[in-house]
């Protein structure tokens, strides 16, 4: 103690110190909550700290302590562990601290959000304001941040990110928040956001199944003449290039006529099959480039080793060229995916269905909790999607299986 | 065992291989050795069909290669290759087991066999066998690809400059593994190589190429001591004939009766060269030599150098 105070201290955290600073100004220049007379007009802006004045009408009780121990323990946390040097139990204490200010924030704005619904008649709105999805995404990079510092391996990093989310997703359960607008919009609508949900995965699946089937043989093929890969690879970037709206426009008078032609194929010039044919499209690049890029990158070595070796050319295939190319397509097709997951909201505008629905209808009314119906769900599935190829990528390196990279 | 006759192949108006005659007998250590472009590696990839060729007969045991399925010869013949080609997504065991599996042996005598040929070539088998290939070292590595290019007992080893990859002290230790291993199995081998000493070190038969065509072939002697052409000398470093040559024979060779020489003692598989470098170094003119056992063998004399190995009788 006495040796430390005798020199100055050190920021040893610089990226936690700046997300704190950021906090303190999400948190005091922002809005926490909006109270809004009804789900269409905008409100007015709550602030964090005057959670704890009384209300101006003299309603409100005089807000409980405990809440602010809830915030500020974790946050003091924070502030303090800026100037620790960094170990492992340091990071390990930042990603504790941050995930309970999560929780603590979330629980916090359906407590705040319920004591001044209270207060209102049943048509009033308690809305998440900017400074709450600041705070909460703030406190969400605090705790990766530190979890990223912590070098996990293999499936750890991955489950520690869901534990830290946990609580938040566990409140949303409870029903601490059903007081929020946000959730009376799930609740006045929950069969349309179930179907919605559902339509959504089946856009995204129905396009990238068909870009599999062509996009890999397309691959391979380009992989083994280069010659077919320049003209491919150019036709498919301008594929690219052309705006996803422009694309299903492009596409809804030509499959308009087929359907025409062929009365009972389902076959229309809205709905799924323009959004499926579009999404095709956009992920045949991703996937014929993964693909072609996964079999050059096998060295020329262990190729003529296991052909010398007496591997028939379809046993190297399978055996060698496979394996070795995989884990590049396997990151092509968590990004085509995705990618596919957010342009998918977009094919809402053909009539597609899924969260994009939600999206625009939200727009156009200017609800914008509806909005957010539709926007988070396509936030969490990309995670999710993103996630879940990370866990098979990892799965896959040669080695996971009984050795682990050594930690630094 | 294998019989080259007029071979060729052609790409395009380059003659890459040009009309290549070669008797191949069971037993010999090959030596394939030219500069890059010679056509060494093309006609080692002829053996096995990696590459075909146009003109000329090419016959294994009898038959025409091209009778065989290119698969069937590839699996009788073993192949190893600079940068060793391991699978990296396969351990050890599973690398040298490529063939036997192929082949379909019973897992057992596969699993037996890998830890068999693992002692072989100096690996411990209970480390070894279960690591990935990015685990080990360069000469770790080759010697696994040596250990797989043996795996299915193959009547042939094709080899394409194995240990080019390799600093020289790995490089010198696998050699002395093939050296031991060509001897203790009495297995063919066809090895590629760029690296002269390397040739004369192992070779029964040093088969000098240039342009696609043999320039000369024969002991690592003959080529040393009676060069068909000024390329011959020259390629085998003309200034450096005399002490290559030194580098053939062991002293064991040379040795006269014990005698106390006074300077500490060499081993009897020493080379006249590295002897003779040794008596430079060390300002004398004998050097006391002894066996394994670390008995005194003999005494090696400077003045014996001088006199050719086949002429001397030293008693």
């Amino acid at each position: 103690m006495a040796a430390g105070a005798s020199r100055p201290r050190r920021v040893h955290q610089r990226v936690l110190a700046l997300l704190l600073v950021a906090s303190l100004v999400a948190a005091t220049g922002l809005a926490f909550l909006t109270v809004a007379p009804n789900r269409l007009m905008s409100g007015t802006g709550v602030a964090l700290t005057a959670l704890w004045a009384p209300a101006v009408d003299g309603a409100g009780a005089a807000w409980p302590t405990q809440w602010a121990a809830a915030l500020l323990l974790p946050a003091t946390l924070l502030v303090v562990a800026v100037w620790l040097p960094p170990s492992r139990a340091v990071h390990a204490a930042v990603s504790l601290a941050a995930a309970a200010l999560l929780a603590a924030l979330v629980a916090l704005a359906g407590a705040a959000a319920a004591e001044r619904a209270a207060a209102l008649p049943d048509i009033a709105r308690v809305s998440l304001g900017g400074g709450f999805w600041m705070l909460v995404l703030l406190a969400w990079l605090a705790a990766s941040d530190a979890l990223r510092r912590l070098h996990l391996h293999r499936a750890w990093p991955l489950l520690a990110h869901a534990a830290v989310l946990l609580p938040v997703a566990l409140l949303v359960a409870s029903g601490a928040l059903e007081s929020l607008s946000l959730l009376k919009e799930y609740d006045n609508r929950q069969d349309v956001f179930h179907a919605a949900g559902w339509r959504h995965l089946q856009i995204v699946l129905t396009a990238l199944l068909p870009a599999l089937l062509i996009g890999v043989p397309l691959g391979v093929a380009a992989a083994r003449r280069p010659g077919l890969a320049t003209p491919l690879f150019a036709t498919l970037n301008l594929v690219q290039t052309v705006p996803s709206i422009a694309l299903f426009g492009l596409l809804i008078a030509p499959l308009a006529s087929l359907g025409e032609w062929l009365p009972g194929s389902g076959v229309s010039g809205i709905g799924l099959w323009p959004a499926a044919i579009a999404l095709v499209l956009y992920a045949l690049l991703p996937i014929v480039h993964g693909t072609a890029a996964g079999l050059r990158q096998v060295p020329a070595a262990v190729r003529d080793a296991a052909l010398g070796m007496g591997l028939t050319a379809r046993q190297c295939f399978w055996r060698v060229d496979v394996p070795l190319a995989l884990p590049v397509l396997l990151a092509a097709l968590r990004l085509t995916t995705v990618q596919l997951v957010g342009l998918a909201v977009v094919a809402a505008l053909i009539g597609a269905g899924g969260y994009g629905a939600l999206v625009f209808q939200g727009l156009l009314s200017s609800a914008l909790d509806l909005v957010l119906l539709g926007v988070l769900p396509v936030v969490a599935l990309a995670l999710a999607v993103d996630a879940g190829f990370r866990l098979l990528e990892a799965g896959l390196r040669p080695g996971s299986a009984n050795t682990a990279e050594p930690a630094i | 065992m294998i019989r080259l006759e007029g071979v060729g192949k052609s790409y395009g108006a380059v003659r890459a291989v040009d009309g290549v005659s070669l008797h191949i007998a069971a037993g010999e250590f090959i030596v394939l050795i030219g500069a890059s472009g010679s056509g060494k590696s093309t006609l080692l990839k002829m053996l096995n069909r990696l590459v075909g060729f146009d003109r000329g007969t090419l016959t294994f045991n009898g038959a025409d290669i091209r009778t065989l399925k290119p698969e069937d010869l590839r699996r009788r013949m073993g192949y190893a290759i600079q940068s060793t080609g391991l699978f990296p997504h396969w351990t050890v065991a599973r690398n040298i087991g490529t063939v036997p599996t192929l082949l379909g042996w019973p897992a057992a005598r596969t699993a037996a066999r890998v830890d068999e040929l693992l002692a072989l070539l100096n690996l411990d088998p209970a480390v070894y066998r279960g690591r990935w290939p990015h685990q080990l070292s360069g000469g770790q590595q080759q010697r696994v690809g040596v250990a797989r290019a043996l795996a299915a007992d193959p009547e042939v080893l094709l080899m394409d400059e194995p240990f080019g990859a390799l600093d020289p002290p790995g490089r010198s230790a696998l050699q002395t593994e093939m050296a031991r291993i060509h001897q203790t199995t009495g297995k063919t081998i066809v090895m590629v190589t760029h690296d002269i000493d390397e040739a004369l070190r192992l070779a029964t038969r040093i088969v000098l190429m240039d342009h696609g065509r043999v320039v000369q072939q024969g002991t690592p002697a003959q080529l040393l001591d009676t060069p068909a052409s000024t390329f011959v000398s020259h390629f085998f470093g003309h200034g450096e004939l005399g002490l290559k040559r030194l580098g053939l024979h062991p002293v064991a060779e040379l040795l006269r009766p014990p005698e106390d020489a006074g300077s500490p003692s060499v081993h009897a598989t020493m080379s006249q060269r590295e002897a003779l470098s040794l008596m430079l170094l060390r300002r004398t003119d004998r050097l006391p030599v002894t066996g394994d056992d670390g008995r005194p063998l003999g005494t090696v004399f400077l003045s014996d150098l001088a006199v050719r190995p086949d002429d001397v009788r030293p008693g």
